[in-house]
């Protein structure tokens, strides 16, 4: 009984965790957003910062992954 | 509520080594740590064979196939240089030599000019010296003429005049005939 | 052209679909069944009962099938050095010239000397995480262990290099000059706490991609075995398997643009 109380919980907060994934979309789509529009007002400098933006949707991508991760550890390792 | 978490987690703990269903669904096989020597030893082989199948095969012939093609590139474009600065050379010629030939016929087209217009105006003189002539002649002809027909005009009319006269029964005087002639004829 | 090969690319994602949806029922028999993660675990290739550290297992023949990759797309497809490349020779130039521009412009003129070592991460991954579309294939870029050594090595790597070229100069990464001398302290500790960050990001950022696509697709694989649902099952895999062989890419690269990042502040400390 309380271990399902336990597994309740935590699947629970893996639905929680999973949440998280959405500000990674959030920001990932503001990265790319961003870029897309200072891309369509100066094309000619567009190629030399497409590594910058890709930097950047890493970047704001890991937090989301790190929710996944959580997410994945919740219901499978605890 | 410490003695609660310790025992739940406890509880969990020997539920999960027995409970059945944990055979049935296994946790993530990710962090099986049982598998992680057997993994990372084969990826540390695998690692070695490419770094060292990249570092002394495949890197350099890729850089060199394609320094070779940059240096044939940069050998046919030098060659297309070379080849378009001789054209440009043998476009100027070109012009240089239209240039010339095309002054040289002005000059040439000048001079017949010159000769053509040399030729007309003597013979513009000449034609004018015999049309001159030929007036002359011809207005003194006119003249000889002119005098020749008054004369015979004269005669005409004295003896017209005197005809008249001898029919109206009056004696002719042919000095008198002549002078009434002659000066009706000027009046 | 490009509405050929678009069809061309719909009927392979459909054949995979297809295969996926196989691979899911071969095992179960027909019923409805989730083991999406099935798919990760490592096992003993020709029946040993106990996993030893040496024994040949399943990530080592997909190991050795993308260093089998590696040697025809970079070596077979090259061996004739045509002037004029074949298909085959223009990819393995396209990657070399890819990877060398990045590391260029990433790390500068000087880092140019570590890439071979970016290229090996580079060629590993990306052929590790193709192979893993295979349909019934095992991933071996999806494994933690995996990814985590590479991120390791990349990390100890820079670290040793920035120590061993800078001296103690290289603590300079974590003390920001442009900023106001109140503000520098706090800025050190979160420069200090995001650097040690750094390999956890990197190395559960491509284990997770890996991972999640591989089984979102199981787990619409096995909704599959539901005859009503089974075409819309379908399509959604066909659809995710367009995302991953996008992500399969991305994520090589991701991995590899990092690396230069991380070497050029080893290179260059000073910000």
């Amino acid at each position: 009984m309380e271990g399902d109380v336990v597994q309740m919980g935590a699947y629970i907060g893996a639905g929680l965790a999973s949440t998280g994934m959405g500000g990674a979309a959030v920001g990932v789509g503001l990265v790319v957003g961003n870029y897309l529009s200072g891309a369509l007002r100066n094309p000619s400098a567009a190629a030399g910062q497409t590594a910058t933006m890709f930097i950047g949707i890493a970047f704001s991508e890991a937090l989301g992954i790190f929710s996944f991760l959580i997410a994945l550890l919740l219901m499978f390792a605890v | 509520m410490a003695t609660d978490t310790h025992e739940v987690v406890e509880a969990v703990a020997t539920s999960s080594h027995n409970a059945p269903g944990a055979e049935a669904a296994p946790g993530m096989p990710q962090l099986d740590f049982t598998t992680f020597p057997n993994q990372i030893f084969w990826l540390v082989v695998t690692l070695v064979v490419i770094y060292l199948v990249l570092s002394r095969v495949a890197l350099p012939r890729i850089g060199s196939i394609l320094a070779e093609r940059q240096g044939t590139i940069t050998n046919d474009i030098a060659a297309a240089e070379d080849l378009k600065a001789k054209a440009l050379e043998a476009e100027d010629v070109y012009n240089k030599a239209l240039a010339d030939a095309r002054s040289a016929a002005l000059d040439i087209a000048a001079q017949a000019r010159a000769e053509i217009q040399g030729d007309l105006n003597d013979a513009i003189a000449k034609a004018d010296a015999e049309i001159a002539a030929k007036a002359a002649e011809g207005e003194k002809a006119i003249a000889e003429i002119r005098a020749s027909a008054l004369q015979a005009v004269q005669e005409v009319a004295n003896d017209t005049a005197s005809e008249i006269v001898t029919v109206l029964g009056g004696k002719s005087d042919a000095k008198s005939v002549a002078s009434a002639v002659s000066a009706r004829m000027k009046g | 052209m490009t509405r050929g090969s678009n069809m061309v690319a719909m009927v392979i994602f459909a054949i995979a679909a297809a295969l996926f949806v196989f691979a899911a029922f071969i095992n179960k028999g027909g019923e409805l069944a989730f083991h999406p993660m099935a798919q990760f675990e490592v096992k003993p290739l020709f029946g040993a009962e106990h996993l030893a550290w040496y024994t040949p297992s399943n990530a080592t023949l997909w190991m050795g099938l993308s260093i089998l990759a590696v040697v025809v797309i970079l070596v077979v497809a090259t061996s004739k050095r045509a002037i004029v490349p074949s298909r085959m020779q223009s990819i393995a130039e396209l990657a070399y010239g890819f990877i060398y521009k990045m590391v260029e412009d990433v790390a500068g003129k000087d880092g140019v000397k570590y890439f071979p070592y970016i290229m090996t991460l580079f060629m590993f991954i990306v052929t590790a995480n193709f192979l893993g579309l295979l349909p019934m294939s095992y991933t071996t870029t999806s494994q933690i262990a995996v990814t985590a050594i590479l991120a390791m090595a990349v990390f100890l790597t820079v670290t040793i290099l920035g120590f061993y070229l800078n001296g103690f100069g290289f603590l300079n990464i974590f003390w920001i000059r442009q900023a106001p001398l109140i503000l520098r302290p706090i800025l050190a500790l979160i420069e200090v706490i995001s650097y040690f960050v750094r390999p956890v990001s990197h190395s559960i950022r491509l284990a997770g991609n890996m991972m999640a696509g591989h089984a979102v697709i199981k787990v619409f694989a096995a909704f599959a075995a539901i005859t009503l649902i089974a075409p819309v099952s379908i399509a959604a895999i066909s659809a995710i398997y367009a995302l991953e062989v996008l992500v399969s890419f991305i994520q090589a690269y991701v991995f590899a643009i990092l690396t230069c990042v991380y070497l050029k502040d080893a290179l260059h400390p000073h910000h």
